[in-house]
């Protein structure tokens, strides 16, 4: 019977001598690139910065209010409106934020992108992360950094046009859960736009579940522009409104938390940015020129 | 007294290397290692055991050699190199066996070290970036030999639950690699390309052969016991990896990875399921419980790579090198055991 090899050919016996128990020095970390541990690499984040930077600029017009109410340091929760087939805010919030203050953003999202050949590898190059507790934390606690997460997941993107600016449900509060353990503010965020920039006429379900997809959508996009229009956004007008910080009085750390205050906040929160939209759209004169 | 170590899977990679750094270390008076087939390194005071793979004579040893200390190094972690029933031998039936004699009534066994692999996390989209001792796996396991390392794990619970007398340390190793150490991973890297899956470029973490040894002499003895995760820092992109090795990427096609990879192994490097799920979604465990504990790893992830490349570079060209007769060992081993030498004290 053949023994197993495992590990042993004779090619590989140690010629070396075996290591000494005690400390022998730390070696150099020779790393060449510059992706950290969540895969986003500053370098990549410059170049798409330069390409998306007309798109913001001319495209969307991209306008911000309330940007101060961003932490400079120490991490943070950002929370938004989540809108159009392919969501064209997380990439115009995670620019701005990045452009104005220097500081990255990392994008919280299904694990569905991570999964997607060529797709989940730029995502994740560009600051996305799975949208995962532990992941959280650590971003936040340990690393204070800013996450963006958008707490409707994909109901929002995938909602029709005549349902345009009214937010879904927040999942199940787990994003106030995360803030209250990490012990970082929540900063809600209201998109007016996106959801302009490529609405959904019909969704496909059985297309959708051949696929694989969390939904298929029929936009506006693909009637006027063709198979183009799966990419090509319309030149909405982008208003951003960044509100007050949300701040829990509770310490970071616990091993469980209120389960009626995580909603009653989750629900706070939601309530706060669907009535910025209200207020933004009753000021809004033109979709396409704000 | 000193320590009295047993050491199973002497034959392999590991549990030579471990005898031989156990050797040097003078608070350990009696090195005992089992395994099928003999040590294929030169060892200067183990006693070697010929046993069958799951060690169903080992309450014998174990009650007659009194062994304070077993280190269990013989856990398959590498699917390709073992049909499946002999890995449930070896790995569940084996180390069943392993507890069952460190268990019976009268057992000096003080102290236990497992040996396992970061492979019971398994590696999917769901993955949280970090796994730490304690984060359950996304996914039910779909080979053979995560299914068995997870049996392993109840075993290994079990027996410190029933016996907290014992000190048990179960170590959960990522990818290894070093000079001296073949597995489909690093076969891989010594490819003229190393294949990829088209479309991803996951994140690695490694860990240096010298470190392996390392913590497993560092898990011996009081106060460490529990789960620890044994990775170098860093978590390194694949690309990153093939750019530190000085070789480019072939990429398999992302649908029918398997069969794609089947070219693959008539050039020696056959990549088993575990490793496909790697080279989509990578994984990473959490280290800073064994540093917390003690431990200094002396080679970072980029570092195990270094060091590597490095190995293969000077192997391609000086040659392997053959272990060459030496006649001193057969004389010491003459005089160390023979009855017809006189020794001082007797």
């Amino acid at each position: 019977m053949a023994r197993p090899t495992q590990e042993r050919s004779k090619a590989l016996v140690p010629v070396s001598l075996p290591p000494v128990a005690d400390e022998p020095a730390r070696l150099a970390d020779p790393r060449l690139g510059d992706v950290d541990e969540w895969g986003r690499s500053e370098r990549m984040r410059e170049i798409a910065r330069r390409a998306y930077a007309p798109i913001y600029e001319r495209w969307f017009r991209v306008e911000w209010e309330g940007m101060e109410n961003i932490p400079a340091e120490g991490g943070a929760l950002l929370v938004a409106n989540h809108a159009a087939a392919v969501p064209s805010d997380a990439p115009a919030i995670m620019h701005g934020i990045e452009v104005e203050m220097k500081r990255p953003v990392y994008g919280l999202a299904d694990h569905f992108f991570r999964s997607v050949p060529v797709v989940g590898t730029l995502w994740a190059r560009n600051g996305g992360v799975v949208a995962q507790p532990d992941n959280a934390y650590r971003l936040l606690r340990e690393q204070g950094q800013l996450a963006l997460v958008f707490p409707e997941g994909t109901k929002g993107p995938a909602k029709t046009y005549d349902e345009r600016y009214r937010l879904r449900r927040f999942g199940r509060g787990g994003f106030v859960e995360i803030a209250m353990r990490a012990g970082v503010p929540i900063i809600p965020i209201a998109v007016v736009g996106a959801e302009e920039s490529m609405p959904t006429i019909t969704r496909l379900p059985a297309v959708a579940k051949a696929l694989g997809l969390p939904y298929f959508p029929i936009t506006a996009n693909m009637l006027a522009l063709g198979p183009l229009g799966a990419l090509a956004y319309f030149p909405s007008k982008f208003k951003i409104r960044v509100l007050e910080p949300v701040t829990f009085d509770v310490p970071p750390d616990q091993e469980r938390y209120s389960r009626s205050r995580i909603m009653d906040a989750s629900e706070e929160i939601r309530e706060s940015i669907q009535e910025a939209l209200y207020d933004m759209l009753q000021k809004r004169r033109s979709v396409w020129f704000g | 007294m000193g320590r009295r170590v047993l050491i199973t899977g002497l034959g392999t990679f590991w549990g030579g290397r471990l005898a031989q750094a156990i050797e040097n270390d003078p608070d350990v008076d009696i090195v005992i290692g089992l395994d099928t087939e003999e040590p294929k390194v030169r060892l200067e005071r183990t006693e070697y055991v010929r046993s069958d793979e799951n060690y169903s004579i080992l309450s014998r040893i174990v009650s007659a050699t009194k062994v304070d200390t077993i280190v269990h190094t013989f856990l398959v972690v590498d699917s390709t190199q073992t049909s499946g029933r002999r890995l449930h031998e070896i790995n569940v039936i084996g180390t069943m066996n392993l507890f069952a004699a460190a268990s019976t009534p009268g057992s000096t066994v003080r102290n236990v070290v497992v040996k396992s692999s970061a492979l019971v996390y398994g590696a999917t989209s769901r993955d949280p970036r970090w796994f730490t001792e304690s984060t359950s796996r996304k996914a039910t396991p779909r080979t053979r030999i995560e299914r068995s390392l997870l049996e392993v794990d109840g075993y290994v619970r079990d027996f410190a639950i029933d016996n907290p007398h014992v000190e048990v340390t179960l170590l959960r190793y990522c990818n290894v690699l070093g000079p001296d150490l073949s597995t489909p991973f690093s076969k891989a890297l010594r490819l003229p390309a190393v294949p990829s899956v088209f479309g991803f470029d996951p994140q690695f973490q490694l860990v240096h052969e010298d470190d392996v040894v390392r913590s497993l002499l560092f898990a011996i003895g009081d106060g460490k016991s529990g789960i620890y995760n044994v990775a170098g820092d860093g978590l390194l992109p694949w690309s990153e990896m093939a750019r530190i090795c000085g070789k480019a990427t072939i990429p398999l096609p992302f649908v029918g990875t398997n069969l794609a990879a089947e070219p693959l192994r008539r050039f020696g490097v056959d990549i088993p399921p575990e490793l496909l799920d790697l080279l989509r979604y990578g994984r990473g465990i959490d280290n800073r419980r064994l540093q917390e504990a003690g431990f200094n790893y002396r080679y970072t992830s980029a570092g195990a790579v270094q060091a590597y490349i490095e190995a293969v570079r000077l192997r391609g060209t000086i040659g392997d090198q053959d272990d060459q007769y030496r006649y001193e060992e057969d004389v010491e081993q003459f005089f160390r055991h023979s009855p017809a030498v006189v020794r001082d004290g007797e």
